[in-house]
């Protein structure tokens, strides 16, 4: 489903180069659960950026059900995301002058979905995360696990194929963190791809697979046999 | 939830920066309005000042001298009458009307007079379709029409407000006030001038001028019974005030080289000077709209592109393009444009109705149709402000979103 083909990112700034991801080649099937693991500064959100078609690499290319991401217009990539990918965020990123609801139904709108629509599926999915009595009340008026739940739901507004999800325990208490761990394989189980960038051992081990990144470049890992370095 | 609700709730929110984004171009807007509405009425005070004194250029003899402008004609020396025709046929701009008159001092029911000729308009509007042009169409500047005779209101009365009149008869008479009180005639009643037999058509109001002991007579009756031939002694010309001060005395010397052109000076540079200043504030004001609400909004709106950096990431990684990212700062842009230009607009017409009796002695009444092109200016002036920060909106790498800001 995802396929990275020799894909490395290097940022240029004046005259130094900083090697964010080396050569990287990696396959992600349908309905996998990745955990990208490392230290900070190893090009974990590099490599998730790349993944969900924002950041172009400097060499390589990414394919997404057979096609290249980066070789279509910036208008179709926008679009790709809107209809394919989901992102989770480590501070949520809801827009603070929005209601729950209203974050919810960011995606919808970009997609054009009729308003009456959007506000159906907005509710349906805020039931789902158990915030049905919260849907006009502000980010500000939230608990910080509720506005990580209304995150998961305006994720899932689109009901997109893969989720990306950076560091989506890092803000949270225990409790949270669980409910949040229990929703994301929930959404695997449903099907749909993970892959989630974090430094949580624990919350790694949920995933199926492991991804090792240093310095920018993958840890060999015998038990992956879908994983090369170049 | 549109593009629309995204914009409303955001100003909403932050109500500080949406009041100092309009600030500058409301106070600017305001000011153009006020000056532009005073102007506009001020204009039209002059217009109106000129309608009521009737002609405001004339066309004299090379040797004649101005010792009082009502008693303009009443001088020996002559210019051929021809000089209508040229005039017509010059079709310059700003010429509204004009009249020919000829007088000839007399003893009328023995009260001495001078018996004027003059040639009515539908007579001269005759002259114009013989030469097959259409008279006096060119018109610039002026706000108001000058109060000219008419094919609709031609009652011999309006001579002593317009002097001019739209027809005589040619055995028709009108007397001023004080040799109708002199000699007891009234409208109607028969006159003998030069052994030739007249009817009162009217006798006019009482104006204070020296046409109050006038008898006026169709011009070429006057010509045939004093024997003075195809001459006038002035051509009165009705010029919109605008045209007037802006070369229109120029135009008519350059085209009557052998005559003098006299303009009531006073009045027409005086008021048409200070519109003209009223106007070149207006202008001020407008590159100060333009410079400094530009250069604001340009400001503000950098300012809150830099703010919501990580909201525009983030409405990227959830599918939004660039170009919806534009409008989004574009169409805020737009809406505060519209609401400082309206609000300038109220202000503005609202400062002008109070100060305009105070600073420039007339009565002011708000413009309508400066709300249309106040608005058109304000919204323009956003949008190119908002223009360049909208696109860098755009431009932003929305991996911003993972990062904190």
């Amino acid at each position: 489903m995802m396929h990275l083909e020799s894909v490395c990112k290097v940022y240029r700034k004046k005259k130094s180069e900083v090697i964010a991801l080396h050569t990287t080649t990696l396959d992600i099937p349908r309905g996998d659960y990745v955990a990208i693991i490392g230290p900070s500064g190893s090009g974990k959100t590099t490599l998730l950026s790349i993944l969900g078609a924002m950041s172009a690499p400097s060499k390589g290319k990414i394919w997404l059900d057979g096609q290249s991401v980066y070789d279509l217009p910036i208008e179709e990539r926008a679009q790709l995301r809107q209809e394919k990918i989901g992102f989770v965020f480590q501070t949520f990123n809801l827009i603070p002058y929005l209601t729950a609801i209203e974050n919810v139904q960011i995606p919808l709108a970009l997609a054009k979905q009729p308003v009456e629509k959007q506000r159906e599926r907005a509710e349906e999915l805020l039931e789902k995360v158990g915030l049905s009595d919260r849907m006009n009340h502000k980010p500000d008026e939230l608990s910080v696990g509720q506005q990580q739940r209304v995150a998961l739901a305006r994720m899932l507004a689109n009901d997109p194929e893969i989720i990306l999800a950076d560091e989506p325990t890092g803000n949270l208490d225990p409790e949270t963190k669980d409910q949040v761990m229990s929703y994301l394989e929930e959404f695997n189980q449903e099907g749909r791809t993970i892959i989630m960038v974090t430094h949580d051992l624990s919350a790694a081990k949920c995933a199926k697979r492991i991804l090792k990144l240093s310095n920018g470049g993958v840890c060999p890992d015998e038990t992956n046999p879908l994983l090369k370095t170049a | 939830m549109n593009l629309r609700t995204i914009i409303w709730k955001e100003l909403r929110e932050r109500p500080t920066a949406m009041f100092v984004s309009l600030l500058a171009i409301l106070l600017s807007v305001t000011a153009l309005v006020a000056i532009r509405n005073v102007t506009v009425f001020s204009e039209i005070e002059v217009a109106d000042k000129l309608d009521k004194l009737g002609a405001n250029v004339l066309i004299l003899p090379k040797e004649a001298s101005l010792q009082d402008y009502y008693a303009a004609d009443m001088q020996s020396e002559t210019i051929p009458e021809e000089l209508v025709s040229e005039l017509i046929l010059a079709q310059m701009t700003g010429v509204e009307a004009i009249a020919p008159k000829l007088c000839i001092p007399t003893t009328i029911h023995n009260q001495k007079t001078t018996l004027t000729g003059i040639l009515p308009q539908s007579e001269i509007q005759k002259i114009a379709s013989w030469q097959g042009g259409v008279l006096f169409k060119k018109h610039e500047g002026c706000k108001a029409k000058i109060n000219l005779a008419n094919e609709k209101d031609d009652s011999p009365e309006a001579l002593s407000k317009r002097r001019t009149l739209q027809n005589l008869g040619e055995n028709d008479v009108i007397l001023g006030s004080e040799f109708a009180q002199a000699t007891g005639l009234k409208q109607g009643e028969k006159i003998q001038i030069y052994d030739e037999d007249f009817t009162v058509l009217a006798v006019l109001d009482s104006t204070g001028t020296v046409d109050d002991s006038r008898v006026f007579a169709h011009l070429h009756n006057v010509q045939d019974l004093s024997e003075s031939g195809e001459v006038v002694n002035v051509i009165e010309v009705m010029g919109c005030c605008k045209d007037v001060a802006n070369g229109l005395v120029g135009d008519l010397q350059s085209l009557l080289p052998n005559t003098k052109i006299m303009t009531i000076a006073n009045v027409v540079k005086t008021q048409v000077s200070v519109n003209q200043m009223m106007t070149n504030i207006s202008y001020m004001f407008l590159t100060i709209l333009v410079v400094i609400g530009g250069a604001s909004m340009a400001s503000s709106t950098f300012s809150n592109v830099i703010e919501r950096r990580r909201e525009i990431g983030t409405l990227m990684a959830l599918g939004a393009s660039p170009k919806f990212v534009t409008n989004l700062f574009l169409a805020k842009a737009a809406l505060l444009g519209l609401a400082g230009g309206i609000g300038g607009y109220v202000l503005g017409s609202v400062l002008a109705y109070f100060l305009g009796p105070y600073f420039a002695d007339i009565s002011v009444q708000p413009l309508p149709s400066l709300a249309i092109v106040a608005a058109g200016i304000a919204v323009f002036v956003t949008l190119i402000a908002s223009y360049l920060p909208a696109r860098r909106a755009a431009n932003l790498d929305p991996c911003i979103c993972f990062k904190e800001v």
